[in-house]
Parts: structure tokens; sequence; C-alpha cells
């Protein structure tokens, strides 16, 4: 995999949200750090998840990939070329290798439209397929292979269940033949039974088409399950890096540690087996902690932590860290993390 | 279950919502039980009514125009025949509930502790002194840092982890002999998820309280609960001890939730094997057993025939409402368990084809 050029390169990328003050004359009084110097690579063909808590940055990242947000500072380039900066048709042609598959399948769905014409949409934006039968024929093409019936051509979005519904936005999101797939938290607003049939669905088109696929997740289990590689992020930074297996086998970060610990595991037979829970809540992004964010809540913190920012480096286990101290084999088994091995 | 007398005993609890499109059937005739310092979990999906059962409890779907009928028994005395002023001295001091999202359920423009003093005066015959000195006491006893100070900060000062918190500080004030909670972490990040979790089972060591807690999430249950109860379009399909029910479940309904989810513990390359089709309407509920369109194990005559919950032989406390001989349904998990497709598990104890 790591023979061919990377599909995303992201480097020290920064998105700042200012906090201002006044309603005439704004005055700028901080500034939320949404992403804070963040670098990762995508490989072709690759499912990378992103993981972390609520404000960790992680759907930022995909939105400033994406361009649906202008970067603070850093650079993106996909397929080998510079995006961060493009503008007009430029951006449009690059949009179409890149597509997005969102939470709630209820609001992102016009209402009002067929799910004919939603799904393709993305034709007449870019002015392809102008014949309408040959439109027609490609959507009832792509609803088959997201396991839609075709018929449905002409049913509204209320007519369908939050999982079909889900299925319309990955049809609409496949209409261009993208590169790039990034899916953000796409099963959180969906029933648990129905949960699996989506997952399965984006897994075998990922296998398919051989889709290069970004899922944002918050369900640790979820993204062991869908992913090859995997950043864990928090307050704006990736701490931790790495392939699926080291990473769940063998935390380094404590954080990622913390996370693994935490999950409530569907088996009342290792119940009862100590956990050590992580204290507190997450700092806010608007004021975060010095040098390493994580030290305020990390159980290792020396003093070396407040001072000194540490390098995301590798650490002999397979994944790149970002610690002063990481994890020991006897600590993660200490911590109580299930998937470690 | 024990022998001794439950502290609150559900009978056969029905809810209905007559509407403009019909009559809702959200909980159709369930049966359960909650002992003192015990946890039953409630799972189900959305819609199937174990929000609505535990709304009924307090009282809260009298004024919706619910047709309430069953008996809800809380200390021996009926709460579905309890006029409403009996019923108020009951809620928030007796039984209390945590609700899912806390920022909904706190009023924005009071002060967290005002709230909580109000809750304890509602009950209590005290100062407004004593009854903040309460509140500060319960803000420290569910890990608020510097509740004297905090106690005076609005509910929008406080995180989604602190809310929830207070919530529970709240829900607490009166010590209750019940908390129910509903979906109580799913707003939440998984590690302040495993921090309310482990303050509700502390806090019912040292009180005593008996919880019934609802949810979607396996793996919250699994962690916190003694008895489980899962619902299915108003019923209640399978009942059983914790360990029970997730090393040997036989509704099949039950056995796709657990071979559905992906697992932290599980090896990887397992495939996940979804439950098919989607939860039924309350208004239109499918005849016979309600499950049958999305059971892969169906057979003809399960459209027609309502199953009962009904005893399993060898494990007291563990009721299934399934059609499926008891057999087959040991034959069918095995199968599954072994990492059987359901077709493979069909085939392989001889059944006919479901007509799905």
């Amino acid at each position: 995999m790591s023979t061919a050029a990377p599909l995303v390169r992201v480097r020290d990328l920064v998105k700042h949200f200012p906090i201002t003050r006044g309603i005439i004359i704004q005055r700028r009084i901080g500034a939320v750090q949404a992403v804070d110097g963040v670098s990762l690579e995508i490989q072709r063909g690759e499912t990378l998840g992103i993981v972390g808590e609520t404000g960790c940055g992680k759907s930022t990242t995909a939105r400033l990939i994406m361009r649906l947000l202008e970067a603070s500072a850093g650079e993106i380039t996909f397929d080998g070329r510079d995006i961060t900066r493009l503008r007009g048709p430029a951006l449009k042609a690059v949009r179409r290798e890149m597509q997005m598959v969102f939470q709630d399948p209820q609001s992102s769905l016009n209402p009002r439209k067929t799910i004919g014409s939603i799904i393709g949409e993305p034709f007449a934006i870019h002015g392809l397929l102008r014949e309408k039968g040959e439109r027609k024929r490609e959507v009832q093409r792509l609803m088959e292979t997201v396991g839609l019936n075709p018929e449905h051509y002409n049913r509204y979005p209320h007519e369908f269940s939050g999982g079909q519904r889900q299925r319309i936005g990955v049809a609409r999101a496949l209409a261009l033949s993208p590169k790039l797939l990034i899916a953000d938290e796409p099963v959180s607003a969906l029933d648990v039974s129905i949960q699996a049939q989506v997952l399965n669905l984006l897994r075998d088109l990922q296998r398919r088409l051989g889709l290069t696929l970004v899922f944002i997740a918050h369900d640790l289990s979820v993204v062991r399950h869908m992913c090859d590689r995997i950043a864990v992020m928090y307050l704006g930074k990736v701490v931790e890096i790495g392939p699926n297996e080291p990473l769940y086998a063998f935390p380094r970060h404590p954080y990622t540690g913390a996370l693994l610990a935490a999950v409530p595991v569907a088996d009342p037979s290792l119940h009862g087996s100590e956990r050590r829970l992580l204290g507190g809540d997450v700092p806010s992004p608007a004021n975060p902690p010095s040098a390493c964010r994580f030290h305020t809540r990390c159980p290792k913190a020396q003093p070396l932590c407040s001072t000194q920012e540490p390098a995301l480096e590798d650490k002999g286990s397979g994944t790149l860290v970002a610690c002063h101290y990481p994890l020991s084999r006897e600590e993660v088994a200490q911590m109580g993390v299930r998937s470690a091995r | 279950m024990s022998a001794s007398e439950p502290l609150l005993r559900v009978e056969d609890l029905r809810v209905e919502f007559p509407g403009e499109d019909g009559v809702v059937y959200a909980v159709d005739g369930i049966t359960y039980e909650v002992h003192s310092g015990r946890t039953l979990g409630i799972v189900g999906e959305s819609g199937s009514g174990k929000t609505v059962s535990s709304l009924t409890t307090l009282g809260l779907t009298r004024r919706q125009g619910a047709r309430i009928s069953g008996r809800i028994l809380f200390e021996g005395e009926d709460l579905v025949a309890l006029p409403e002023d009996r019923l108020r001295a009951i809620r928030g001091n007796d039984i209390a509930m945590v609700f899912q999202d806390p920022l909904s359920s706190l009023h924005p423009l009071y002060r967290v502790g005002a709230q909580i003093v109000q809750a304890v005066r509602a009950h209590r015959d005290v100062s407004k002194a004593q009854a903040r000195e309460r509140a500060i006491e319960l803000l420290g006893l569910v890990g608020i840092p510097d509740p004297a100070r905090r106690i005076d900060e609005y509910p929008h000062e406080f995180s989604g982890g602190m809310r929830q918190r207070a919530m529970i500080a709240m829900a607490l004030v009166n010590e209750p002999k019940l908390l129910i909670a509903d979906e109580p972490t799913t707003a939440l990040d998984v590690t302040v998820q495993a921090q309310i979790l482990a303050l509700m089972e502390r806090l019912q060591r040292e009180l005593g309280m008996a919880i019934v807690i609802i949810t979607h999430d396996l793996g919250v249950v699994a962690e916190m609960a003694d008895e489980i109860a899962v619902m299915y379009a108003g019923r209640i399909v399978e009942t059983a001890s914790t360990a029970r029910l997730f090393s040997a479940p036989e509704h099949p309904y039950t056995c796709g939730l657990l071979k559905s989810i992906p697992r932290l513990d599980a090896p990887r390359e397992e495939d996940l094997v979804p439950i098919p089709g989607t939860p039924p309407s309350l208004i239109n509920r499918p005849p016979g057993c309600h499950f049958h369109p999305r059971c892969p194990y169906a057979q003809p005559d399960h459209a027609r025939i309502d199953p009962r919950l009904e005893p399993v032989s060898d494990e007291p406390g563990h009721h299934v409402a399934c059609l499926l001989e008891a057999d087959v349904r040991r034959r069918l998990w095995a199968h599954l368990r072994a990492g059987g497709t359901p077709e493979q598990a069909l085939a392989a104890v001889g059944l006919p084809g479901a007509p799905v």
C-alpha cells in the first residue's frame, strides 16, 4: 500500500474559528482551536477511521479535506495536487472526486424532491448525462447498487425508513464515481438492528469499487470493524495513528487506552474486571492546555508534559504516538482494555 | 429472581394512544418485576415501547390521552389507579427518573442549585438553606468539583457530563427507592459514559436502590443490569438474567441483535449479520408474532398464532415469546454462535425456509 502515492496528504492543517464580541464593531477575543496542526495521509483503497470525543476536531478535519471549510493554515494535497487554495471551476472539478455521507439522513435529504432527483442531482450540478432517460437509467443502477428498489424512483424521502434514507445518501455520494468517500457518523442516528445493514453496505462497496473511505465515528467497536487504519484525535490534534491491529491490541497513548477501556462490552462475563476510568471532562478547545493537551487528565502526566509538546513518532509497536511516556503492555492490561492482546 | 416481595411489579400493562391515523399500541401487555438493590435493563429499539412503559410508571402519560390498563404495583400500591395528588407524592420522592437529554430536562433560566432545591422542597418541609446544603452535598456526591460554587451556575455553564450528573443529583436528592434511567448516557461521550455508569453503580451500592435502565446499547446493559427484558413492538419478547441472555439467548430477535453489533472483544474478521427489514409501525402491527416478517426462521403459522411469554424449562427467570420449539431455538443459537449465517443455521436444524 505504501509504494503508491497517497490519495490525500494533509500537512499541518489548522482551523481556528474566531470568537468575537460586540455587535457592530466585532472585536476578536479569542479562537476555538478546532483543528491545530493535523498531518496525515490517506492511502488509495484504504479505510481510514477518525475517532475521538465531541469537539476533538474529527468532523472539522473531514470538512477541511472536502474544502467545505477554509483552512486557517496548512496544506491539503489530493491526488498529487495542492487543493488548499483552489477556487471556482477548478474547485468544482475536484469536488467531483470527493463525496460525503452525513450523519442524519433526515436532514441531509430535501423532503420536497423525489429520490430520483436527489440521487441525480450531482449529474445536474456537473452537467452530466443531460439526456433524461440516460440519467434515469444511471440513477436506477445506483439505487440497485446500494440495495434500494429502482421502482421507488419517484418516491419521496419520508416514504423511506432511516436505514433506507442512509442508502439514498450513499447512492448520491457514489453518483459521480468519486475517488474519496467521507462518511461522518453514518450509522449513529440509526437503530441497532439497522446499523449493521449500512455498515455491511459501506464495507461491501468499498471492496467492490476500490473506494478510499474516511470513516468518522465515536463508536470504537464500529471503527475497529470497518477501518484499516485509525487516527485518534484529542482537542484538535492527532495523538495516535496506526493500523487497526496494533492500535487496538496495544494502544500506546494513554488517551487511546482510556477510550478503549471505557467502551462497554456486550459480554457480562467480562463485567467486574477492573477498569481504569478517565476523570474529568474534555477541556475547552478555546483555551486548550499547554504542550500535551491531554496532560490535565492523563494518569501518567509528568512536569515535562505541560512544558514540551510531544511529537508524533514511532515507539516501536506499529503506531505513531504523540506521548513522552507511552503505555507499556502491563499498563494496558491494568487499564482493562478489552481488545488488548 | 429472588422470592422476596418485589419493589415494583408491572402486570399486563397496556398503553394505547388513540390518534388520527389509528390507535398506537405503544405498550402491549408487559409484565416485569424489579427488586430493591437490583438493576433491570430494558433493551429495545426506537418505538419498542420501552420509554412509554416507564413514563407510565410515573403517571407521565396520563395527560396525553393514553388508555392505560393493567397494574403497576409499587410497594403493593397500584400506581395506575392512584389519584394524581397521591402519585405526585411518590414521583420524585420514592421513584425518580433520569432522562436522556440533560440539556432539555434542565430549565435553562434557573440556576442548577435552584432546581435541585425545588426538588427537595417539593417533598420535604425544610428551609431553603437546609435544602441548599443538601443540594451541595448531592452535587459533591455525584462528583461535581467545587459544588458550593457551581451550584449557582446555569445549565449552559455545565458540560454534558456535568449536566447529566446534576440530573442524577436531582433524582437522588430525596433518596428514591427506585431510579428509572432512560438512555442516561446516549448523549454522552464514551469516557463520560463510563464515569456516569460507574457513578450509578456506586450510588446503588451505597443507597440500596433499585434501578431500571432503559437503553438500546447492549454493552451498557451487559455492564449494568442483573436482569434484562428485551422489548419489540410493545411487547417483552425475552427476559432472563444478564449472564443467561448473553450466553444462551432464545428469541431470534435477541440473537439477531447480538450478532449485528461489532464487538471490541471479538475477532475483527467476523461479519455482521444484520436483521433484515425495519421495526414495524405500532398502528399496523404484523399479525401473529410481531417479529415474523423479519424473522429468518419464521414458519407459515407464525403469521397467525400470537406467541406468549413462556418460561424456559431449565432456567428460572428465563422467559421467551417464540413459537419455535425450545430445542430448535437452542440449536439455532449454537450454529449462530459458531459463526454460521441464519440460512446455514436454518438448514442445519432442518426447518423449511422462511417465507421472507
